[in-house]
């Protein structure tokens, strides 16, 4: 048995990270849930992005440690593990959906090969098959099915991060990390991915970490939310307990400021 | 270490040319450089399909014209071997002649056009019609080793790629070719799985020659000059052509038969005869057909 689903998916435990003697985030501590979401928020520079790399199996940890249950062996040291098993897990039982396109999704190859690649990487051999399942999840983030040959260059922002969710999905896995999802995108298409997002999460039962600027999408999003400044975490607890009630005076500075009038 | 003096009546035909060739190592390259390629070439037969550095040295030779097959040939030729060059399937071409005159010169070594006859064979583009031997050395030229380059330029990632076996990429781009054309149409250096471990480019070979290289009897050895890479298939080792389940791997066939020979089972150069653009098939192993041509063989002498 490799736990129930009460047992948290992921630990993450005394995290600190520097680059050379500059800090990137410190003593970082939480659970994750199977199916839970949460969102990670602070100012630019504050370290979410470091934080979630550093959880993702991206970035080495100068300290701490991080702990996944894996599906055959329980929890198991993200950062113990052999490389080889590291890297299967980030693109099997993981999915990572980037800010910039151009970072999570293969720009020289069409739409239908993004979504397919995670299924050759794990040995699917029948093309007829990659092919309806791509067609599927293109489906399932609302792409137009015609468009399945274009390459993603030629696909608007909202829609490349369509296809990078599509990709990421394609395997099934439990945990997807994201960092400013919806960043960069005109409010109307980010409203409609968020939408997209959550509907899609919430019914196939995904953990998510989701990093943001913007305190709408966690709103819209998470569950939980860690507020993060200098590095450090200040704040953390259900987001709308958070949002509602902020205890520390930087949370409170962050809330005031977005409230609408 | 020892230092390797060239001696005019040297009984050690490894180390010093043949008489009358003073100035040349035997087969240009100096011994401590031959050494070092046959290190690589022990590590690459050890290693089925995995690609090696060497010190890929300067030739008298540009890139492009086969400068590492021609550091493995020297590497691994001795003064009884009888070497064939051929390009295109050719013997007769520019850059086959120069090779062969290349070692005729700096290793006094017989040469031959006769496929049964060589037990060195050097080759681009091709791997001969009749079936090699143990006997038998075939040496290949490459001008990109990686067969993960096209989709992965980062070379630290391929290198993680090969090692963590992580080939997904190679069936994204037969993908692609199904998707765009119905079927996979790459035809020059299709890529093979070596002893169901490493993924590797076969060189320009036309993918009609693939099979060729599964459980053949003789030793393959793989050169790239530029990329200073060498690799290897050593005898009887399962060389599998990648593909998908539902569209497997098909070599090229003709309606023709050679119209010199009449062979029906080799790989045929499209032939213009004239200026209205006339066709005519032919061999392009030109050993092959000239031989069964002498055993008697005749094709329909193409268009009249
Ligand atoms: N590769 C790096 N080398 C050195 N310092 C870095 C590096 N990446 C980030 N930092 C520093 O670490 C700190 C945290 O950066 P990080 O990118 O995690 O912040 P962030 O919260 O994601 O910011 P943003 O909202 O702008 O994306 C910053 O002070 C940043 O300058
Ligand atoms: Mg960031
Ligand atoms: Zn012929």
């Amino acid at each position: 048995m490799t736990g129930s689903v009460r047992d948290p998916l992921l630990q993450v435990r005394d995290l600190t990270h520097h680059y050379g003697r500059h800090l990137g985030c410190r003593d970082v501590s939480f659970d994750l849930h199977p199916g839970e979401i949460l969102g990670i928020v602070g100012e630019s520079g504050s370290g979410k992005t470091t934080l979630l790399k550093c959880v993702s199996g991206q970035l080495q940890p100068t300290d701490g440690s991080v702990s996944y249950r894996t599906r055959d062996l329980g929890p198991v040291d993200v950062y113990g593990m052999s490389e080889a098993r590291r890297r299967l897990l980030m693109r099997t039982d993981w999915g990572i959906v980037y800010q910039n396109a151009r970072d999570g999704l293969r720009m020289k190859v069409s739409a239908g090969a993004n979504v397919g690649e995670r299924l050759m990487a794990i040995g699917d051999r029948h093309y007829g098959h990659i092919r309806s399942e791509a067609v599927d999840w293109l489906e399932r983030v609302e792409m137009d099915m015609g468009r399945i040959d274009d390459m993603p260059g030629t696909f608007s922002g909202g829609m490349q991060q369509r296809l990078q969710i599509a990709r990421n999905l394609v395997t099934k896995p439990r945990l997807v990390f994201m960092d400013e999802p919806t960043s960069g995108l005109d409010v109307s298409v980010q409203a409609r991915l968020l939408d997209l997002i959550r509907g899609l999460v919430g019914s196939l039962g995904i953990a998510c970490i989701v990093v943001t600027h913007d305190l709408g999408v966690v709103r819209l999003l998470s569950h939980r939310l860690m507020v993060m400044k200098g590095g450090q975490v200040v704040e953390h607890g259900l987001t709308d307990q958070v949002l509602d009630d902020p205890q520390h005076p930087y949370t409170q500075l962050l809330v005031s400021s977005i409230l609408p009038v | 270490m020892t230092t390797v003096i060239p001696h005019p009546n040297a009984s050690v035909a490894t180390s010093a040319a043949p008489a009358g060739l003073a100035g040349y190592n035997f087969a240009y390259l100096d011994e401590q450089t031959k050494r070092m390629i046959r290190r690589a070439l022990l590590k690459a037969v050890a290693i089925p399909g995995y690609q090696v550095p060497f010190g890929s040295r300067e030739m008298p030779l540009p890139y492009g014209w086969g400068t590492g097959g021609i550091q493995v040939t020297a590497a691994v030729i001795g003064p009884d071997d009888v070497l064939k060059v051929i390009d295109q399937g050719a013997d007769d071409t520019t850059n086959a002649v120069s090779i062969r005159r290349f070692f005729a010169k700096t290793a006094g070594v017989a040469t031959t056009d006769r496929t049964v006859d060589a037990t060195v064979i050097q080759t681009r583009h091709r791997i001969p019609e009749v079936p090699l031997t143990e006997n038998q050395i075939l040496v290949y030229q490459v001008p990109i080793p990686e067969p993960l380059r096209q989709l992965e330029p980062r070379e630290a990632e391929t290198r993680k790629m090969h090692a963590l076996e992580e080939y997904g990429v190679m069936h994204v781009s037969l993908y692609e070719d199904i998707a765009k054309f119905g079927r996979i149409t790459r035809s020059y250096n299709y890529p093979v799985r070596v002893n169901g471990r490493y993924v590797m480019a076969p060189s320009p070979i036309p993918k009609f020659d693939n099979p060729k290289m599964d459980r053949m009897p003789a030793l393959q050895l793989f050169g790239a000059g530029r990329e200073k890479r060498i690799y290897a298939v050593p005898p009887y080792t399962d060389v599998k052509s990648l593909d998908f389940e539902d569209h497997p791997f098909e070599i090229e066939t003709w309606e023709e038969d050679c119209s010199l020979c009449g062979a029906q089972d080799s790989y045929l150069d499209e032939v213009i005869v004239d200026d209205k653009g006339t066709k005519m098939y032919v061999c392009s192993d030109s050993d092959y057909c000239r031989e069964r041509r002498e055993a008697g063989h005749q094709g329909d002498g193409g268009p009249k």
